[in-house]
């Protein structure tokens, strides 16, 4: 590669890392812990995203294994942080539940997931 | 690329060796061709772009640049030869599921008795449509057609002066669906492709200054190959958190297949190469790496590699350049 267009290529390169973009919002990481088992029963699941959210267009469900919705409907984009979803549980028994989300980031892009915790006594 | 060899009037009859040799390079360089695809959703699973075989995805993204280095066996009078590739590749969405594709090549042949030869490949054309698409159970299918444009490129590195067009079925395949006991393999995934390369002229003639003649059959090949992926994004995001660093939940080990099968006049066998790698999957860009391990002697007797640098079009510029060109 000659030096002109290596020049070219690094500063459209530098331009790209450094430009206001946005992209699809990914799960990085949830509490409870996707996966997971906890002891007691959790109050709320909190979800942090790689991008910040559209509050209006980004839910989250927390459903037992007959499919019933155990969230108490309250979902909720972080104001101080919009790359935190969160939704408050009605008290939980022991068992395993189900955490389906879908969100649209700012960009407009849309992802969803879903992943289970289990609650032990 | 590929490799012509000259034959004298009188030799005919071993024509079908020779061509049968000829084919062998021929698929070898086409295995080794170095277009770059496209990354995707599909219900809750990220397919990155893959190096070296084709994926059903319709995107907006970049490959600059993608530098590959193998060394093709020695043919007849030819010599083994070191072949390093700088290609471009971008491909743009038209509509939703339908998009176009441009790819070209800065080849360097360095044979091992000859002079170094450089110079550009033919480029290529590509046109796909998204056919079917189901997001629970993470598949995908789309169709396709490579145009790859004879006499564009330089006869120095052996570009065809004939074009061959390809028409491929392209199918993405992820295993979120698994049952709970197997949920450590939900985040596996296959990509993969099938398509007949047709050339536009059956055979190439020509004479040289001592009056021999040089025919080339080009016989048509089965393209086909697959990529397996195992998605540490999604093991984080939908079976278990790894508690790792973002760093190393956007790794996601792959191993390529890139096949070529002879189909007729005087070819057969196959060729390709098995390149295990590993792609970095970020938000705005992906990089990636692969060995290119060779099959057969016939395709190779020493591992190559190949190196990516691709951008997500779609993410960089998303009410831009980055969106398709007609929105429903």
């Amino acid at each position: 590669m000659k030096p002109l267009w290596l020049a070219v290529w690094v500063t459209a390169c530098a331009a790209i890392a450094t430009s206001p973009a946005r992209a699809h919002a990914f799960l990085d990481h949830a509490a409870p812990v996707v996966g997971s088992q906890v002891r007691g029963a959790p109050s709320s699941v909190t979800l942090w995203f790689t991008q910040e959210l559209e509050p209006a267009f980004s839910t989250v469900k927390v459903l037992d294994t007959q499919g019933r919705e155990v969230d108490r409907g309250d979902k909720s984009v972080d104001p101080r942080d919009r790359t935190v979803l969160r939704v408050t549980l009605s008290p939980l028994a022991p068992g395993t539940y189900r955490v389906v989300w879908r969100v649209l980031s700012v960009d407009t892009h849309v992802t969803e997931g879903d992943f289970t915790f289990t609650v032990v006594p | 690329m590929t490799h012509s060899s000259v034959l004298s009037a009188s030799n005919m009859r071993a024509l079908p060796i020779r061509a049968l040799s000829i084919f062998l390079v021929l698929v070898a360089s086409m295995a080794l061709a170095i277009p770059a695809y496209g990354h995707g959703f599909v219900g809750k699973r990220f397919f990155p772009a893959t190096l070296v075989t084709d994926d059903p995805f319709i995107a907006d993204e970049l490959s600059l640049p993608t530098i590959s280095y193998f060394k093709t066996p020695a043919n007849g009078d030819e010599p083994a030869t070191r072949e390093t590739d700088f290609s471009l590749d971008v491909s743009k969405r038209i509509t939703e599921n339908f998009g176009i594709a441009f790819g070209a090549s800065y080849v360097q042949l360095r044979p091992d008795e000859g002079e170094r030869q450089r110079g550009f490949d033919n480029v290529s054309l590509g046109l796909k449509y998204k056919v079917y698409q189901n997001d629970p159970g993470e598949a995908i299918l789309s169709v396709g057609i490579d145009w790859d444009i004879g006499g564009s490129g330089s006869k120095r590195v052996g570009a065809d002066t004939f074009s061959t067009f390809t028409p491929t079925l392209l199918f993405g395949k992820g295993f979120g669906d698994l049952s709970d006991d197997m949920k450590y393999l939900r985040p596996l995934a296959i990509t993969g492709t099938v398509g007949i390369g047709i050339p536009s002229r059956t055979s190439t003639s020509t004479v040289g200054e001592d009056g021999d003649v040089s025919v080339q059959q080009n016989p048509n090949t089965l393209q086909w190959g697959f990529a397996i992926e195992y998605s540490l994004p999604y093991l984080n995001s939908n079976v278990g958190g790894t508690g790792w660093s973002p760093m190393f939940n956007q790794l996601i080990p792959v191993v390529e297949f890139p096949m070529t099968t002879g189909l007729n006049r005087g070819a057969s066998g196959t060729t390709g190469t098995v390149n295990p790698g590993i792609i970095w999957a970020g938000r705005y860009f992906q990089v990636a790496a692969e060995a290119q391990i060779p099959i057969n002697r016939a395709t190779g007797s020493q591992v190559g590699w190949i190196v990516q640098l691709h951008f997500y079009l779609d993410d960089l510029f998303p009410s831009t350049i980055g969106r398709p060109v007609f929105r429903n």
